[in-house]
């Protein structure tokens, strides 16, 4: 009887595992189908052409994209991690929970509303759209996510590793930061994709931010183009071609952070889903 | 290993420093200007040729949308702003200086349908399509309708209504149109970039409508006409004031803004316009910029750009769709950008 | 002990002696979650200044994400006070949206988010922590770790490519299968009546559901692996399953973590603009049935607000980011004290 449940159980975990591998599929499908005949080197290094001429790309906008996410994630993911080591090590009670119910909080605010927080906050007084703003924004999206799965991970290695490293004589602060962080990293490593994952796809807090470009820019101070940003303009056009280079901007958003995905992996080993109970000092 | 890591980011940081500060080196004026989503293909086309013949300007336009675009200007966040609506009075003194504002390009608009089995050719009155977007006619076999079309058999099909769910000049002027031919409609709901739609589902952007009526069998939705002439949509021909019944084009789109010899952003409209070859839902989109800067020669150059973009400009409108300008209203712009002090420009 | 013997016997016992045994295993073997240590440990340590730069370190980093949050909200508080001051409280009652008279009213947005971010959340908290079991513990190593990478993947889509695909191959599956189907055998239902038209309401709720599913797998996979190897072979050398081995002991156990996970897939289901606004039909009406075009408070805003000019409009644009605000304090709230209350507490 309980064999049965079992069984039922077993297989209701695979069929969803499934049915989500097939959806994505289905829509990775759909991505390539449209966006495929878009691809070519020439797209992906030339800058953007008008409608009518022929030619032309995104390569402005992989280059903004690289630049916007990257400091948005140099910013967010030392912040995130260590109020995520706030949340387990140093806050307790209400302080600790508060912080955790703001994290949370802070996920359900729409990215137009923090694009529009980023723009009060810095083109306004600055007197002009930038990269900086659109990393901001970005950053504050990345947040909750590196604080939620960082104080997850932290709290999924085992307890007995940090008594023994303090036994041992290390000082809490290294304890940390060279034997539990580095157990942690599977999990950690996860909330920095899905974090990274999920920015690069937004385009709501670029429009008063990041403004957009049709030019090569690699200054910070000014407005730059983003690879989603050129998704989405080309994908609301008329025009055919454009929509082709819409889908082809899109497949290429998903190479790029499948890219990072593997390279973080690969970097920050252990592997994926394996249990994780890293021997003292790794 | 300490030294080395620190060398490291030491060498990252310098970089980080450098490249941006060199790419700037001998870099052409960058002028930016923001607005309406549906100048942007035009604009598109205008600049890049603009920069390849005047290689110390560049133009970056971005369209975050007509309110968009005049919140800017504003702020003075760019240097000129586009949309669909000229600005009016408050967003004007918002501004606190002089603002030129000039019409660059003609819009019109189509009526797409979706009817199984039947392809081009239906035919609608302005007073009908009123009432369909009033929900008052809700059958595609309605006896009105099916009168103004005796030789197609219309389906026995509820009407599926469609309408933008973003605030666009498209709705303004498609709005301002149905407010002309209907009291009933400028009474109840009147004219808009958004407005409270008595019926119908709203797409996002002209891909949303038009992606809604191509797969709902029975919907009607109206789109800009760039968006017909490129996808493959059948859409209705509209009677006009004058008794024709006239397919949406650049030729009867430029008939509808030579019956106003006049354009100012005060009156600016040209829906339901009497000509004969006169489309009845056509509609402007203007520029706005500053007479004076703080900057003269950035100043300058903005209105060089614009007196390019309604001349020689005008060019690049026709390879894109979009509607050159009619010669009267051609003047009067350069009227406006060349002569600060002629009745055009608006203080 | 003759528990200990019954314990020992067999590998086949019936459901209620394993039962009886978890428990006893469970008291014997199951550690507390994590225990934050003492965090005034002896500076005695010549390192102990170091120490003191770490913590500020970790200090200044949770006292600038505060303070994000709170200019966060005096931000959406400020600009909405036009609003707040016009209507007051009536606008969470009133459904009147009209730009052109400038009467505005949240209540069809709130009742539009708040129906398809739930229907999202319930479809994918089940599939997601089902799959990410899968993934965690009952797949073969060879095929889930392509498998997990794989959904990863669904994470990094734009939303206008959901929004896109949404359109046009979801809806038309919806308009001619799944809900006639439903409405043909679930038609007594209230939430399937009514009109078809493929975007709507439940098409919103699925699409949603689709983008916010990677992070409950991801996330949720990553906290039961994280669940020590020695709990789940004390409760399988008792007899039990691999089935119920994670039913009744890495299930509870990573409780806190799937939570998490949940919350942040509320998250970002409650503030999705773009792919939403393309399935959900944007009609500001408030209809049981699920098949009815919607409007959510988050299409509504990115609709509306690059076009919005006078300040009355784009200051009751503004009050419904903080509604939003709001309602994501709310549910949450409510969720963390059904943590509490229902279950035992497992965070501090």
């Amino acid at each position: 009887m309980h064999r049965l449940r079992s069984a039922c159980g077993i297989f209701a975990t695979a069929f969803c595992a499934a049915g989500v591998a097939i959806v994505l599929l289905v829509i990775l499908g759909y991505v390539v189908r449209e966006g495929i005949g878009a691809l070519s080197l020439a797209f992906a290094t030339q800058l953007p052409r008008p409608v009518g001429i022929p030619g032309g790309g995104v390569g402005n906008g992989i280059v903004g994209s690289a630049i916007i996410v990257g400091l948005a994630a140099v910013a967010a993911i030392p912040i995130g991690a260590l109020t995520g080591v706030f949340l387990t090590y140093f806050g307790h009670g209400p302080l600790a929970a508060t912080v955790r119910f703001l994290s949370d909080v802070l996920a359900g605010i729409p990215s137009i509303a923090i694009g529009l927080f980023a723009y009060t906050l810095l083109v306004a007084p600055m007197g002009h759209f930038s990269a900086w703003s659109a990393s901001f924004a970005f950053a504050i999206l990345m947040l909750p996510v590196i604080i939620t799965t960082t104080e997850s991970a932290i709290k999924g290695v085992a307890r007995e590793l940090y008594e023994s490293a303090i036994a041992l004589g290390i000082p809490p602060h290294r304890a940390i930061v060279h034997v539990i962080l580095p157990s942690a990293r599977a999990g950690i490593t996860t909330g920095m994709v899905l974090a990274i994952a999920r920015v690069t796809g937004e385009t709501a807090p670029l429009l008063f931010t990041a403004f957009g470009s049709q030019f090569w820019e690699f200054n910070p101070n000014n407005p730059m183009a983003e690879l989603s940003l050129q998704v989405f303009t080309y994908a609301i056009s008329p025009y055919r071609s454009w929509h082709q280079q819409a889908w082809g901007g899109a497949l290429i958003l998903i190479f790029v952070v499948v890219f990072m995905n593997l390279a973080a992996r690969v970097l920050l080993r252990p592997g994926i889903g394996r249990r994780v109970r890293a021997p003292l000092g790794s | 290993m300490c030294v080395r890591s620190y060398a490291r980011v030491a060498l990252l940081a310098v970089l980080s420093v450098i490249i941006p500060i060199a790419s700037q080196v001998g870099a052409a004026t960058q002028l930016t200007g923001a607005g309406s989503t549906f100048d942007y293909p035009f604009f598109s086309r205008a600049f890049y040729d603009y920069s390849q013949q005047n290689n110390d300007v560049t133009v970056n336009y971005q369209s975050i949308g007509s309110g968009g675009g005049i919140q800017q200007f504003i702020a003075k966040t760019v240097d000129f702003g586009a949309s669909d609506v000229p600005a009016d009075e408050n967003e004007l003194k918002q501004a606190g200086q002089p603002v030129l504002q000039i019409p660059v390009t003609l819009g019109s608009e189509a009526i797409g349908y979706n009817l199984p089995g039947i392809g081009k050719g239906l035919r609608l009155t302005r007073e009908s399509i009123a009432a369909i977007y009033l929900g008052k006619i809700t059958q595609w076999n309605d006896a009105e309708l099916q009168k103004l079309n005796p030789d197609l058999k219309l389906p026995a099909l509820p009407i599926v209504v469609v309408h933008r769910s973003d605030g666009s000049g498209t709705t303004y002027i498609f709005t301002d149109f149905l407010s002309a031919v209907s009291p009933e409609w400028k009474e109840k709901v009147g004219i808009g970039k958004s407005v409270q739609w008595p019926v119908g589902i709203g797409g996002k952007g002209n891909e949303g409508v038009a992606g809604q009526v191509r797969q709902t069998p029975g919907a009607i939705g109206y789109v800009e006409l760039a968006y017909v002439l490129q996808n493959d949509m059948p859409y209705a021909q509209v009677r006009n004031r004058a008794g024709r019944y006239l397919y949406p084009s650049l030729a009867t789109t430029r008939a509808a803004a030579a019956t106003k010899p006049n354009v100012s952003s005060t009156d600016f409209s040209i829906v339901d316009a009497p000509g004969a070859n006169a489309y009845p839902i056509a509609g402007y989109s203007w520029v706005m910029l500053y007479e004076t800067s703080s900057d003269p020669k950035r100043a300058a150059l903005v209105k060089a750009v614009m007196t390019w973009l309604v001349t020689k400009g005008q060019a690049d409108a026709a390879a894109v769709d979009y509607v050159p300008l009619p010669d009267n209203v051609q003047r009067q712009a350069l009227k406006i950008l060349g002569d600060t002090k002629s009745e055009g420009a608006v203080q | 002990m003759a528990k200990s013997e019954e314990l020992r016997s067999g590998s086949d016992l019936g459901c209620a002696r394993v039962s009886k045994g978890a428990e006893t295993a469970r008291a014997i073997v199951t550690t507390a979650p994590v225990q934050p240590p003492p965090s005034r440990l002896p500076a005695t340590r010549p390192a102990a200044h170091r120490g003191r730069g770490f913590a500020a370190c970790v200090y200044s980093a949770t006292a600038i994400f505060l303070a994000l949050v709170l200019a966060l909200f005096v931000e959406l508080s400020w600009k909405s006070r036009l609003a707040i001051e016009t209507f007051g409280l009536s606008f969470l009652w009133t459904s009147a949206w009209n730009p052109v008279t400038n009467q505005f009213g949240a209540l069809t947005f709130i009742y539009g988010t708040v129906v398809s971010s739930s229907i999202a959340i319930v479809l994918a908290a089940v599939v997601g922590i089902l799959a990410g079991a899968f993934l965690a513990e009952f797949g073969p190593a060879w095929f889930t770790t392509p498998l997990s990478f794989l959904i990863e993947l669904l994470a990094a889509i734009p939303s206008v490519v959901y929004g896109l695909w949404g359109l046009f191959v979801l809806a038309p599956v919806m308009r001619d299968y799944l809900e006639p189907w439903l409405q043909k055998y679930l038609g007594f239902l209230p939430f399937f009546t009514g009109a078809i038209y493929g975007i709507g309401m439940l098409t919103a709720g699925v699409v949603l559901a689709i983008m916010i599913v990677p992070t409950v797998t991801a996330i949720s996979r990553d906290v039961m692996a994280a669940i020590p190897q020695s709990q789940r072979e004390a409760i399988w050398a008792l007899g039990a399953s691999r089935w119920q081995g994670f039913w009744m002991v890495v299930l509870p156990g990573a409780r806190a973590g799937v939570f998490g996970a949940c919350a942040l897939a509320l998250g970002r289901a409650l503030g999705e603009t773009i792919a939403t606004t393309m399935v959900i039909g944007n009609r500001p009406a408030i209809s049981v049935s699920w098949f009815a075009p919607a409007y959510s408070l988050s299409s509504v805003i990115a609709n509306e607000f690059t076009e919005a000019t006078s300040q009355l409009y784009l200051s009751a644009l503004i009050e419904l980011g903080l509604l939003l605000f709001v309602i994501s304090v709310i549910v949450n709230g409510l969720a963390r004290l059904l943590l509490w209350t229902v279950f035992r507490p497992a965070e501090d």
